[in-house]
């Protein structure tokens, strides 16, 4: 029986990956109801641009994070103005083919360029390991997660309610037409958030590496997860988001710990009855 | 938009029901693989059922606005009861198809009380989950499924105890598109009656139906459940065409491939779903020697030019084209 704290410390960093790679999508589809099923793709971007970066030009691996925030970001803005802002006003159907198309692409250039096989990371040493405290054993790797995450989340949740950016975001999410209507720039905040919130995915995709590995079928793979935190949290909230995160990651990992006969189907079972329950989300208003 | 005046309800429905020399030459064209290309009827018996599943999707997104990324949960649910109905003994064809059907209806009776509750976001999820929950069961319980290895030992029976199912597909091909076609009249039916009518309300405006007094939820619960009986079918003729029956009849990825032909056709037009697997298929099968990762990007890039040029399907393209062409003349 693995101990509890280790398991529950797991969960933790687990989630908090989640949280990072979900974070944008809940925002953006709060603010402009775009189902965006390619917000996994712009993860996986973020995790190859590290790959390449470290393994072909022997970039450290702290230095390449950056870099994967901003090739996220980069190449969502682009397929914002080309393609997603078109469809603001589409059906969901409509929305949820044209990014499911996008997926596709993606997996298949990823597969050509890298093959399909996991790709090999090696972290600093730094990050290598774990240590005791208080009787109780640490990896280094997985408290910088968390610990990058809380910074991240910190800077998110001041962001949001203490700048004026954030205001105006946060009045587009609850009435888009009444914010239009008093001059907010809606389209721009928007194309604004969706570059941060691809780039907050492409970094979760690159810190994803060494717990979840990498492959092309990672943007289908964790889509699922994503959008269970982002509808379980409820639209546009970020505490929901987190709180989502959170019980997501932990109950996975206890379930594949304790019962892993049952592999995922205690996470769907947990998903379906919650949203039964509450449709809007656990934090949703609408 | 139809200029034609009806005398009342009854020859609107009527007129509706008529077959078109094109609809009947389409059938007639189903029956061309026997004599052209006798070495694909597999690959044909492949086409006929996916093309039954996509029209049972049709019926529930097209036609009432049920977006569902799980509908493979119930092609599943009757592929694995046909399955194990045959490995405890009994392999009779037609009757196969019944039991799969039920138990599918069942399933989908079931789940639709849960469907008709929600929209949105929340419905996408939704269907998602039952369909995830399902493969994962299936996973699972691997002493009556099989597993991840799929059911072994499955062997269907002679339909009415003279057609064998042979390997070149002549009885699978001409079973399948019996089948097809007799389910294809009857959801014709369904959709010119007034419940079909009432189903399109329902997709136009979820809101404004109940005020007029039609029971949405009924209407949703029966439709869906329909759909479900549907899938359940053709799930139960790719068990006993095929013989197997894996994991793979549940999937996410059989949920997406559908919902994918049926946009590529064109969705609540009843030949939209049947065009879309043909032509899915068809190409799918002429990139089979790429690596199906390859294949996934020109699917892809499909998807988004479908979506962004031809927001109606291949047939909702063509019907334009046919309609400039008759203005022009």
């Amino acid at each position: 029986m693995p101990p509890v704290f280790g398991v529950l410390f797991d969960g933790v960093a687990y989630g908090m990956l989640l949280f990072l790679m979900s974070v944008g999508l809940s925002v953006t589809l709060g603010m402009m109801n775009f189902v965006n099923l390619a917000h996994c793709s712009f993860a996986m971007l973020g995790g190859y641009v590290t790959i390449t970066l470290m393994n072909a030009m022997g970039w450290p691996f702290l230095a390449t994070l950056p870099i994967a925030f901003i090739a996220a970001a980069a190449a969502s803005v682009v397929l914002e103005r080309v393609f997603f802002r078109r469809f603001y006003n589409a059906s969901e159907l409509d929305q949820c083919l044209l990014t499911i198309g996008i997926v596709f692409v993606s997996i298949a250039t990823a597969a050509y360029i890298y093959g399909t096989d996991q790709q090999p990371l090696q972290l600093p040493t730094y990050l290598h390991g774990s240590f005791n405290y208080a009787g109780l054993s640490f990896a280094v790797y997985r408290l910088f997660l968390i610990v990058v995450a809380v910074v991240i989340t910190v800077a998110l949740v001041l962001g949001l309610e203490a700048t004026r950016f954030g205001a105006q975001v946060r009045a587009a999410v609850n009435n888009q037409r009444m914010a239009r209507g008093l001059g907010i720039n809606v389209d721009g905040l928007f194309a604004i958030t969706f570059a941060l919130g691809s780039g907050l995915a492409g970094l979760g995709g690159a810190l994803a590496i060494a717990m979840l590995g990498l492959d092309p079928s990672f943007a289908f793979t964790y889509l699922i997860y994503v959008l269970i935190v982002v509808s379980v949290g409820g639209l546009g909230s970020i505490a929901g988001s987190f709180a989502a995160a959170m019980l997501l990651g932990v109950s996975d990992m206890a379930g594949k710990y304790y019962v892993p006969a049952f592999g995922s189907f205690l996470i769907y079972l947990v998903m379906l009855l919650l949203l039964i329950w509450r449709p809007t989300g656990i934090f949703g208003r609408r | 938009m139809t200029t034609e005046t009806f005398a009342g309800p009854q020859d609107f429905f009527q007129a509706q029901l008529r077959w078109h020399w094109i609809e009947i030459a389409f059938w007639l064209a189903m029956l061309l693989p026997f004599v052209l290309t006798p070495n694909y009827l597999v690959l044909a018996s492949q086409i006929a059922i996916t093309a039954l599943f996509v029209l049972s999707l049709d019926l529930i997104l097209g036609f009432s606005g049920i977006v569902s990324l799980g509908h493979a949960a119930y092609f599943g649910v009757g592929s694995y009861t046909v399955g194990l109905v045959s490995k405890w003994g009994w392999g009779e064809p037609l009757t196969g198809l019944l039991l799969g059907g039920i138990a599918a209806g069942l399933f989908g009776y079931l789940t639709s009380f849960i469907i008709a509750r929600f929209r949105h976001l929340a419905l996408i999820m939704i269907t998602l989950g039952i369909g995830l929950l399902l493969v994962e069961a299936a996973n699972s319980a691997s002493w009556l499924t099989g597993g991840f290895d799929g059911l072994q030992g499955i062997h269907t029976w002679r339909i009415f105890n003279t057609f064998r199912f042979d390997l070149y597909g002549y009885t699978a091909y001409g079973y399948s598109l019996a089948v097809l076609f007799v389910v294809f009249l009857v959801a014709r039916r369904l959709i010119h009656s007034p419940f079909g009518l009432a189903l399109r309300g329902i997709r136009e405006n979820g809101q404004r139906m109940p005020a007029i007094g039609a029971a949405t939820g009924q209407h949703i619960r029966t439709i869906y459940t329909i759909a479900a009986i549907i899938a359940g079918i053709a799930g139960a003729t790719l068990a006993e065409t095929t013989e197997t029956v894996s994991l793979e009849s549940l999937g996410f990825q059989r949920s997406a491939d559908v919902l994918v032909m049926l946009i590529l056709g064109g969705t609540g037009r009843l030949y939209g779903g049947l065009l879309g697997a043909i032509v899915y298929m068809v190409a799918r099968d002429q990139f089979s020697g790429l690596n199906p990762q390859y294949w996934y990007f020109w699917i892809g890039l499909l998807l988004i030019a479908v979506v962004v040029l031809l927001p109606n399907g291949i047939l909702g393209g063509l019907t334009l084209l046919a309609r400039r062409l008759k203005v022009a003349s």
